[in-house]
């Protein structure tokens, strides 16, 4: 099948299989390997993308369900070289060890914050809570949103 | 508590530096080795055995061979060098040949084009078994009742430890049976590699996940029946081990697939496959027995400790070592009589995680001495202080804790820490144990408070030299360092610069990439990489920094041991001589190696006395938990934490060990467990198998206790493991605490708090 899919500001073209899920089209199809894969069966978060301004966790979406969207990963986040606020937090806060679940925290933290620019710690917990981390027990992932959110 | 993220001008030892691949990380640019990719590249996956045992009578790969795309599938027949690898005992088959001893044991596998083709070929082989009983029950496999299921017997190791006076006796006595459940390292980043062939066919290179890279070498080697210099192995970035990528997993049926065919061979696993394609830790049951006096003073320790080594031996042998020699917990004890013993059954095979042994040591005698506390009216801070190790104070196995042994400032520090307040009269529902959605009714939910504190060991043991290389090179003012230590997200990236920049005054250190194109740096486990690699880059640097004093003293025509580094200059102490490292080092290039051995470590005897562990570390935890009575759910609320790290090198780093760590321990108190029944697991996904999340994850109060080990060559303890230690049973403490009941096996589950 056919699909377009605006990914990073770029139009994207593919001749799919049917059951390929979005995170393949990402990873596989386009060579944006920035999301992961953790899973399969949804729990884990690491693949979570923006589609359409929303997070969602990408191996839950066939590709051709996103065909006509836009889709941002976290390697579409820096404008012109400048990270995106939030990569900038995670980074100085130590919102990482290994840094296999950070895209996915990060697309998620940043959908928190739209929706709540101002959340209490627990509200973040919340937002987070269908991202998994083995790393990091969430603290420094915390911190790292709550600190971004006192920033903006 | 996040008081210790000082920020110095220099990233220098001590100071909070960031991670240097956390740019890369947070843009995704970091490559890890499930990213990697090769052109003309096919795709390898694992046909495994849907029976914990059975004989195989037959495979046929025929109808695999046929489906377009698939180029090849390999069995045992086509394994060329050693059949079999492992750890310590090279005891499990590269792919089962004639039997499978446990679910999820390879059989065969295959290289197609696209992975759906392998999913298909894999389908298409056909594999006739005679499915037997399994071997699940320990107890069979002491007593000899049930057959050999494999040559080497169904026993791997038991090992007596007895010291002291056998028959001494206390006034009070309590005794008790532990059980732990099966752990996953669940790290999130799931087994990956590229094998790529090398053009005359006769060698491999490799990109992987591990924690080991001369390690895995050794065993592609082997079984690929080719020598170790033609094999080369990168890490390619790794989502987290904990343990799991310590045991060779895909490595070599990707290096055999990748000769088979000229092509390279993208292996990864799923999810589900990861459950069953690395070791997990040990189920254990502990039966344990203390003596002590109407004071609470430890008199004796009896214990018969059962471990469960699944199919094959993997590490079995050196988790029960740490078992029995950490039984006492961090209290003297004069009298003990001990008896472990790891097994072989049909279960999946154990191995290390994350506190390797300690762990379930742990929590039987930390339940222990609440045990005795309350037997003789003590606190549970009183009964630890009366009893907490000293430095001299010796193990059961007469080996004496040297250096540094700061137990009872761990215990005073964590009972120190404010507890949380009081859960409110309508507490928000996220606060509540079950958290939202569930009906947790605030009139069912107690508070209580519980204690662990614990032992760890460092490094390897029973005369294993588990070294470390680092080479150090300086051109021009700027460093760049050279080691084969796996980076797993423990940070050793990190502190590795920082060690440079302290000892010769450079601020640019670069990292070359991590591979086998310089000597090993042993495992990135046993929490001994910044003590041993640590070690190997400080005597690399301090080579280094020797020659360039020689330099710079020869031109000014001084003793080279008058000079020394003040912050990034050379400073003559005896005279006003003062330049800059930059300067110093312009044009010249010095490099140098360094292998950082550990003092030697002896075997134990027959009645377990040695001095087999290098060096300890201690920690304390105190944990508050809510419990809903009714419904057996409980909220871990808070951790407090004293942990002895010698010296913290990055405070950020070390809180972040500690704050994961904690998240590991919680898991295994209340959440995580592989359940099995006749040797099927039941529970291979992250839907079944839970992990705590940002809402299960405590508040976290951290104490570094700082007292530099002068053992330790940077004076750094290692951190990794402690953290997930005691929390587990000071977690099933807090719970005792609060609803009076036995709790007596970890994960604690509804039906024990509830029935
Ligand atoms: S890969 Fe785990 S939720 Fe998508
Ligand atoms: S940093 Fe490793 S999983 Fe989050």
């Amino acid at each position: 099948m056919n699909v377009n899919i605006v990914v990073n500001g770029i139009n994207t073209k593919g001749d799919i299989e049917p059951r390929m899920l979005l995170v393949n089209y990402v990873r596989e199809h386009l060579g944006l390997t920035a999301t992961n894969i953790g899973c399969d069966t949804s729990s884990c978060g690491a693949c979570t993308i923006h589609l359409d301004g929303e997070s969602v966790k990408s191996c839950t979406i066939l590709a051709v369900q996103a065909d006509g969207g836009n889709v941002t990963t976290v390697e579409g986040l820096a404008i012109d070289g400048v990270m995106h606020p939030m990569q900038e937090s995670f980074m100085q806060n130590h919102g990482l060890q290994c840094g296999y679940c950070t895209p996915g925290m990060v697309m998620a933290a940043i959908s928190i914050l739209k929706e709540n620019p101002n959340p209490t710690e627990q509200e973040v917990r919340a937002g987070l809570e269908g991202n998994l981390c083995r790393c990091t027990g969430y603290h420094n992932i915390v911190h790292s949103v709550l600190a971004c959110a006192g920033k903006n | 508590m996040k008081s210790a993220s000082v920020r110095t001008r220099r990233e220098i030892l001590g100071a909070s530096a960031l991670r240097p691949d956390g740019g890369p990380k947070v843009q995704g640019s970091f490559a890890f080795s499930s990213d990697v990719w090769a052109d003309n590249m096919l795709w390898g996956a694992t046909l495994r055995s849907p029976h914990p045992y059975a004989r195989i009578i037959s495979v046929d790969i025929s109808e695999a061979l046929k489906i377009i795309g698939v180029e090849s599938v390999l069995t045992a027949e086509d394994v060329p060098g050693k059949l079999t690898y492992g750890l310590i005992d090279a005891d499990q088959p590269v792919f089962a040949s004639g039997v499978v001893r446990y679910m999820g044991e390879p059989v065969a596998a295959v290289a197609a084009d696209h992975p759906e083709t392998c999913r298909r070929a894999l389908a298409a082989i056909r594999v006739e078994y005679e499915v037997f009983e399994p071997l699940i029950n320990p107890e069979d496999s002491i007593s000899g009742s049930f057959p050999a299921i494999h040559p080497n017997g169904n026993l791997l190791r038991h090992q007596r430890v007895v010291c002291g006076d056998k028959d001494a006796t206390g006034q009070i006595v309590v005794e008790c049976e532990y059980e732990i459940g099966m752990q996953d390292q669940a790290f999130l980043g799931l087994e990956a590699a590229l094998a790529i062939p090398d053009q005359d066919g006769l060698g491999v290179e490799m990109i992987v996940a591990t924690q080991w890279l001369h390690e895995d070498r050794k065993q592609i080697a082997l079984c690929l029946g080719i020598p170790e210099n033609k094999i080369r192995l990168t890490l390619g970035g790794v989502g987290g081990a904990f343990g799991a990528r310590e045991d060779i997993s895909l490595q070599v049926h990707a290096s055999l697939l990748a000769l088979r065919t000229g092509r390279p061979i993208k292996m990864q696993y799923s999810r589900e496959e990861s459950f069953f394609g690395h070791v997990h830790r040990h189920p254990a049951k502990i039966w344990i027995r203390h003596h002590a006096s109407a004071e609470g003073m430890i008199i004796k320790i009896e214990a018969r400790m059962v471990f469960d080594g699944g199919a094959y031996a993997s590490t079995s042998g050196a988790v029960l070592i740490n078992a029995v020699t950490h039984i006492q917990g961090p209290y003297r004890c004069a009298n003990a009589v001990v008896d472990g013993f790891a097994v072989r059954t049909n279960n999946p095979p154990c191995g290390a995680m994350r506190g390797f042994g300690v762990v379930q040591a742990c929590f039987a005698h930390e339940s222990q001495m609440d045990k005795i506390a309350i037997a003789c009216g003590l606190s549970p801070v009183e009964v630890r202080l009366r009893n907490a190790m000293r430095i001299g104070d010796k193990l059961i196995t007469g080996q004496p804790v040297e250096s540094v042994a700061p137990v009872e400032r761990c215990i005073r520090e964590t009972d120190a820490i404010p507890l949380p307040p009081n859960m409110t009269l309508s507490p928000h529902e996220l606060s509540i144990p079950g958290g939202s959605g569930r009906t947790a009714d605030r009139q069912h939910i107690v508070r209580g408070v519980g204690w662990g504190v614990s032992i760890k060991n460092l490094m390897y043991s029973e005369t294993f030299d588990d070294f470390a290389t680092a080479r150090c090179r300086l051109q021009d003012g700027i460093v760049t360092l050279k080691f084969a230590t796996a980076e797993v997200g423990q940070g050793f990236v990190t502190i590795a610069p920082q060690i440079a920049r302290s000892v010769l005054g450079v601020d640019t250190v670069f990292v070359d990439p991590t591979d086998t194109l310089i000597g090993s740096a042993g495992s990135t486990s046993a929490s001994r990489q910044t003590w041993m690699s640590g070690g190997a880059v400080d005597g690399a640097c301090r080579l280094v920094r020797e020659r360039l004093f020689e330099h710079v003293a020869s031109q000014h025509n001084i003793d080279p041991l008058q000079l020394e580094i003040d912050d990034t200059d050379i400073v003559d102490t005896l005279g006003d001589l003062r330049i800059s490292v930059a300067q110093a080092s312009s044009g010249v290039f010095f490099e140098e190696t360094f292998e950082h051995h550990h003092r030697p470590t002896t075997d134990l005897d027959a009645n377990g006395q040695g001095n087999c562990h290098v060096a300890f570390a201690f920690v304390a935890h105190r944990a508050v938990v809510d419990v809903d009575t009714e419904l057996g759910l409980v909220k871990v609320v808070q951790i407090a934490t004293a942990q002895d790290v010698g010296r913290a090198l990055n405070p950020l780093s070390v809180l972040g060990q500690i704050e994961g760590g904690i998240a590991q321990g919680l898991g295994l108190a209340v959440m995580e467990e592989i359940l099995m029944v006749d040797g099927i697991v039941k529970n291979p996904s992250f839907t079944d198998y839970l992990l705590p999340t940002a809402l299960d994850a405590p508040d976290v109060v951290a104490v570094l206790v700082e007292e530099p080990d002068p053992q330790a060559p940077l004076g750094a303890k290692g951190v990794g493991e402690p953290p997930c230690i005691s929390v587990t049973p000071a977690i099933a403490a807090a719970i005792r605490d609060a609803t009076s009941r036995p709790i007596t096996r970890v994960p604690v589950r509804p039906s024990d708090i509830c029935f």
